[in-house]
């Protein structure tokens, strides 16, 4: 084994190539904006901007890469979260809840709704495309009966959600070279984090070699704690020394928590493997003893709870919920798992890399903004990123995928040996001739 | 006869030979069919029929395989199937090629349309006129806008026979066209086939069905193991003759020692019926009855179509088709097996007949493959102990001798031999008491095949009860202790191995006379 392929298989495990292909990405977009902006990209202000704007469409990218992986698809989440979001602010202005009430009130209507897209799915064996196109038209609809296409206000502390920093404890600290430390929690929560990741690999590592299971080797391992305990502490640090009274953002928290929380479901937990079975292949996991039906509903109705926290945490950075809320969410959301290395067929794909795919999205979006690009180009340049993410994965399964990155500048002469070689040696092979 | 002497026979496939990787589906085959003629062609499952006729039709092209193909006294050069339907070589295939949603004449014309206005518009008139002609032709009394969907498979196919006479059929094969009917609808076809002959087509037929081979042919050819056996004069050829030819290779010793200790019948299933999932009023089980002892292997003998795998679906927590009623008896108790999973609770597994679309998840490693169906065992209240997979997996992959270089690898990596040991091994991870085992060994080689049989032998010796459904006779023979065989949905003969032969399961395979001699 090489170097570099022990390293990344250290580092990524055995991950599909599209999924450390999109970090690879993902790094190379924020290097290219560093440069173009002069740093502003990776100032304080700027990435506490990029997490509280996009945290509510990663969180749907959470559900969205679940309904993928099983095979099917959510175009509703955006309806679903205005509609989950005007029944909160609703709740709270004019039925004059408390707001811990209206997020009460928001996850029930994210439970009723998951039920019933759920059970249109699961049961009626509607397909999902068109239970959620249908939902995408009735949830849109109801938030402009409710909302009498009006906006409505939230109060002030219900804003914590989408607006909110993790509280600052003591006073803000100096460092010698003149760096004021605004929020001490988040740089102790990234220690706290760095710590946690070191002793998660080794206990990993332990686990592993008991059993005789394959161990990456001791360098690659230190080479990624390094890495990753680098990245963590740099972002911890830039946002703990922003403005006074900013920090890490309370919706990027509510994310981590959430994509830790699923990371573990889909790997970890016997349902996430039954979500990847069902995806595979339908019917082989029904033959396993699969439930299938309960898989198919739980993972839609997941999907509208998360689209109803997504549509909460929009209206409280919002300050209000209105009728053109979460227009085109789905697409966003969608895009970000096709381009974290979701497969269209399902039974492939990751939370993060879902998360990074969501990122490369968000950083295209920020930079581009930065540098002045007009929306509309914006929005040309996501589209070929997105159809270059998918197309170089297919490209990449055709040949050998695991050889893909060290031999991406001698594919093509690879390929056409190997072509003329089969050809040559098998000239009635059916699947060629076909 | 209006075969004159002069003349060169219809068509003459000289010495076909075809390759697939690794295997040689055909070798040095030929077939003579004279004008006209009803040519029937037969064989065991996987002697070489289909590639025959695909070769024929210009799905394998030209240059694919070695050989020359001689049609009304041309060589031919097949590039496609629209090369040789142009010079009226038809093939209807077992799966019917026609479009549920469209009328009978849609169908009918589909890619052959009738044109008018100089070509730019399709004329329905027309259409519909030949299409009536037509279907007088082949005796079906249908409006032509019906759907096809709603009309019977007997009826369906006669829109296919239709279908290939509205483009001037010389040569018409037919790949098992009775599988799907009753018999009325065979013997209605049957007559129809004769029909055409005398209207100067010839038709090479594919079928299982002996008796109906023996009633309708004039010459028979028998295909083994991808060679030409012989060609018969159907004239005074019985089914026990046929029969021969079709299995007359040796029994080896490809079998591994065994010992065997068989204890009492532990399950049992009485009076199954069961109808086919698209419930026209067609049953892929009547009133089928079979018992299992422990530390026994049984086999399930029937040819393709019979309901073979149907039985052991439905046994399997009513995986195929729509369950009447049946009674499923366990160590003398009678259980519910309504799902999948309530069979496995029980006891039971099922390794599927074709492990890449049922089997597997191809997408899968090699260690979550193995624990898929009962997760449960390595994991506490549905969180998932990777290291025990890991162990758990890897102690099957040593105990299987599965070729890889770990666990951690795809099963997509893996050889078609490996992948069933892979099968096997998710299926003996769930400790079960019954394994039905559905065509184990089907396209794996000599070796594997060994050692899934080994595997089979330890298991019965362990006690459990093993079903080996098989279209191989020889398997068959050589891994029961007693042997079921199936015909139309029915068990047709329980016999103890020692009183089997080939020749004498072939006969219960292809007939519906019930002997029981157990």
């Amino acid at each position: 084994m090489s170097k570099l392929r022990q390293f990344r298989e250290g580092v990524f495990g055995k991950a599909d190539v599209r999924q450390y292909g999109m970090v690879f990405s993902l790094i190379a977009i924020i290097a290219l904006f560093y440069i173009t902006t002069d740093g502003v990209v990776l100032n304080s202000a700027n990435l506490i901007n990029v997490v509280s704007q996009y945290s509510y469409i990663l969180i749907l990218a959470i559900g969205m890469v679940m309904v993928i992986i099983a095979g099917h698809i959510d175009l509703s989440v955006g309806s679903v979260a205005a509609f989950t979001g005007i029944m909160v602010a609703t709740s709270m202005a004019d039925w004059g809840f408390a707001w811990p009430l209206g997020i009460v009130v928001g996850i029930l209507v994210g439970m009723a709704v998951g039920a019933w897209q759920g059970f249109w799915v699961s049961r009626v064996m509607v397909p999902a495309f068109i239970v959620t196109l249908a939902g995408m038209l009735i949830f849109r609809g109801l938030n402009q009966v409710i909302g009498q296409s009006a906006t409505v206000p939230v109060p002030e502390g219900f804003k914590v959600i989408g607006r909110g920093y993790l509280p600052q404890i003591g006073p803000d600290l100096i460092l010698a070279n003149g760096t004021r430390i605004v929020n001490t929690t988040t740089l102790v929560l990234g220690m706290v984090a760095v710590l946690l990741v070191v002793w998660l690999e080794f206990r990993k590592r332990a686990k592993a070699k008991s059993v005789g299971s394959e161990v990456p080797a001791m360098w690659a391992t230190i080479v990624k704690l390094v890495l990753l305990g680098f990245v963590i502490m740099f972002f911890a640090f830039k946002f703990s020394t922003g403005n006074a009274g900013t920090g890490f953002p309370v919706s990027g928290m509510i994310l981590l928590a959430l994509v830790f929380i699923y990371s573990f479901i889909m790997g970890n937990t016997t349902f996430g493997r039954h979500v990847y079975a069902v995806g595979g292949n339908k019917r082989a996991a029904a033959l396993s003893g699969v439930n299938v039906q309960r898989v198919n509903f739980l993972v839609i109705a997941n999907m509208s709870m998360l689209a109803a926290l997504a549509g909460m945490i929009y209206i409280a950075r919002a300050g209000a919920s209105g009728p053109q809320d979460g227009v085109g969410w789905e697409l966003d959301a969608i895009a970000a798992v096709f381009i974290g290395g979701a497969a269209v067929t399902g039974g492939v794909g990751t939370v993060i890399g879902s998360m990074v795919g969501g990122l490369v999205m968000a950083f295209l979006n920020n930079g581009l903004s930065l540098m002045g690009v007009d929306q509309s180009w914006v929005s040309v340049i996501k589209g070929l990123v997105l159809l270059a993410a998918v197309a170089f994965d297919l490209i990449s399964k055709s040949n050998d995928r695991s050889q893909i990155l060290p031999t991406f500048m001698r594919r093509s002469k690879k390929r056409t040996e190997q072509e003329t070689s089969t050809q040559l040696a098998e000239p009635n092979n059916p699947q060629l001739a076909q | 006869m209006v075969n004159e002497l002069s003349e060169a026979p219809l068509l003459e496939m000289r010495r076909i030979t075809k390759e697939f990787p690794g295997v040689k589906a055909l070798d040095d085959v030929s077939l003579t069919v004279g004008r006209p003629e009803i040519h029937s062609i037969c064989g065991e499952n996987g002697a070489g029929k289909s590639t025959l006729m695909k070769v024929l039709s210009g799905v394998y092209p030209y240059g694919s395989y070695e050989g020359d193909i001689y049609y009304e006294g041309k060589l031919c050069k097949f590039r496609n199937i629209g090369e040789s339907e142009a010079v009226g070589i038809v093939i209807i295939h077992q799966e019917l090629a026609l479009i549920p949603e469209l009328t009978i004449t849609e169908n009918m014309f589909l890619g052959n349309e009738p044109r008018k206005f100089g070509g730019l518009a399709i004329d329905w008139d027309t259409a519909t006129r030949r299409c009536v002609e037509l279907m007088e032709r082949v005796g079906l009394d249908e409006r032509p806008d019906t759907q096809i969907k709603n009309i019977g498979v007997g009826k369906q196919q006669l829109v296919e026979i239709a279908k290939a006479l509205s483009k001037e059929v010389k040569l018409l094969i037919l790949d098992e066209p009775t599988a799907a009917l009753n018999d009325t609808d065979s013997q209605h076809l049957l007559g129809l086939m004769r029909g055409l002959k005398s209207e100067g087509v010839s038709l090479i037929m594919i079928s299982h069905k002996l008796n109906e081979i023996e009633q309708i042919s004039d010459k028979i050819t028998i295909i083994r193991d991808g060679r030409t056996i012989e060609t018969l004069d159907a004239e005074g050829v019985d089914e026990d003759r046929i029969i021969r030819g079709m299995v007359g290779r040796d029994m080896n010793s490809r079998f591994p020692e065994r010992v065997r200790d068989i204890g009492e019948p532990f399950f049992e299933v009485r009076d199954i019926w069961v109808k086919h999932p698209q419930a026209d009023d067609r049953y892929v089980c009547k009133g089928s009855n079979l018992y299992v002892r422990r530390g026994e292997v049984v086999g399930i003998a029937g040819l393709m179509g019979a309901g073979r795998t149907e039985l052991a679906m439905s046994i399997f927590g009513r995986s195929y088709g729509l369950w009447e009623s049946g009674t499923v008896i366990k160590d003398g108790e009678e259980i519910e097996l309504h799902s999948v999973g309530s069979a496995i609770k029980h006891g039971i597994a099922y390794v599927s007949e074709d492990r890449k679309t049922l089997g597997l998840n191809l997408l899968d490693d090699i260690k979550n493959a193995t624990v898929q169906s009962k997760w449960s065992k390595v994991s506490t209240r549905g969180v998932i102990d990777k290291h025990k997979v890991f162990e758990a997996a890897d102690e099957y992959r040593v105990r299987l001798r599965t070729k890889t270089p770990s666990v951690n690898e795809g099963v997509d990596k893996l050889s078609g031999g490996n992948q069933q040991k892979v099968v096997l091994s998710k299926w003996m991870f769930t400790d079960p008491d019954l394994l039905i085992l559905d065509e184990p060994t089907r396209g794996i080689d000599v070796g594997a095949k060994y050692e899934i049989y080994e595997v089979i032998f330890e298991l019965a010796a362990m006690g459990k009860g093993v079903i080996v459904i098989s279209s191989e006779l020889p398997e068959i023979l050589g891994l029961s202790d007693r042997i079921y065989t199936v015909f139309e949905g029915q068990v047709t003969s329980d016999v103890p191995v020692e009183q089997a032969t080939q020749e004498s399961l072939m006969k219960s395979m292809t007939s519906a006379r019930v002997r029981t001699t157990a």
